[in-house]
């Protein structure tokens, strides 16, 4: 079965976006990124914006290669509980 | 040892889980609480506050296992609320439950201060001037130094 990746917007970028979630085709995350709305891929790329791949956060976001039934998501600052 | 940790989607009553885990903790000595609420004198008008099923609640869940390690507890409690609330409304109930009170109050202080510090939690407030989002707060990274 061909199933696709899914990226997840947290906080601001959940409304930067105007979704929570997209479902986008497996490749390099560049190649997902290249695809998007420029304005919501830069704030994507933004230096404080942490990634975690399925759960787990990920130290660098060089390199992400999305395959299928993978979860990134993007998250923003927290604002502490 | 009874860690009770919990994301809650609506509105909770705090006297009612304290005295619940109150009566779970038959060795303990003392229970120290906290209550974190929604400010009711700052023009906000709603609280909402977002979070990421994958790893809110199982950090959560981390930060109160280091509680249990560092502090001789009998039990620990942490609800969080998630959603959208109103002004007073109970955000945070943290509670420790020691045979002796220093320990409990100590834990109970180290949660909070990594809680405000560190939770996958993100919040807006909205007042008449429409819905912002809250930037993380300098003091509360100090308050979290305090325990390195």
């Amino acid at each position: 079965m061909d199933r696709g990746a899914r990226l997840v917007f947290l906080g601001r970028l959940e409304d930067l976006a105007g979704m929570a979630e997209l479902a986008v085709p497996t490749g390099p995350l560049e190649q997902v990124l290249a695809g998007l709305d420029r304005e919501l891929a830069v704030a994507l790329l933004d230096d404080r914006v942490r990634l975690a791949l399925n759960g787990r956060l990920l130290a660098e976001s060089g390199g992400i290669m999305l395959g299928a039934g993978d979860e990134l998501a993007f998250l923003p600052p927290v604002s502490g509980g | 040892m009874i860690l009770d940790v919990r994301l809650v989607p609506g509105a909770f009553d705090p006297a009612g889980e304290l005295a619940a885990f109150a009566a779970r903790v038959p060795a303990a000595g003392g229970v120290v609480s906290f209550l974190g609420k929604v400010r009711a004198d700052s023009g906000v008008e709603a609280l909402e506050i977002r979070h990421y099923e994958p790893m809110t609640l199982p950090g959560f869940a981390a930060l109160a296992q280091t509680a249990a390690r560092r502090w001789a507890l009998e039990g620990l409690l942490l609800l969080h609320r998630v959603g959208e609330m109103g002004p007073d409304a109970p955000i945070v109930l943290v509670a420790a439950a020691a045979r002796h009170r220093r320990d409990a109050f100590a834990a109970t202080d180290f949660v909070m201060d990594h809680l405000k510090s560190e939770s996958w939690l993100w919040k807006r407030e909205r007042t008449a001037q429409g819905w912002r989002w809250i930037e993380p707060r300098a003091q509360d990274h100090a308050d979290r130094a305090r325990w390195t």
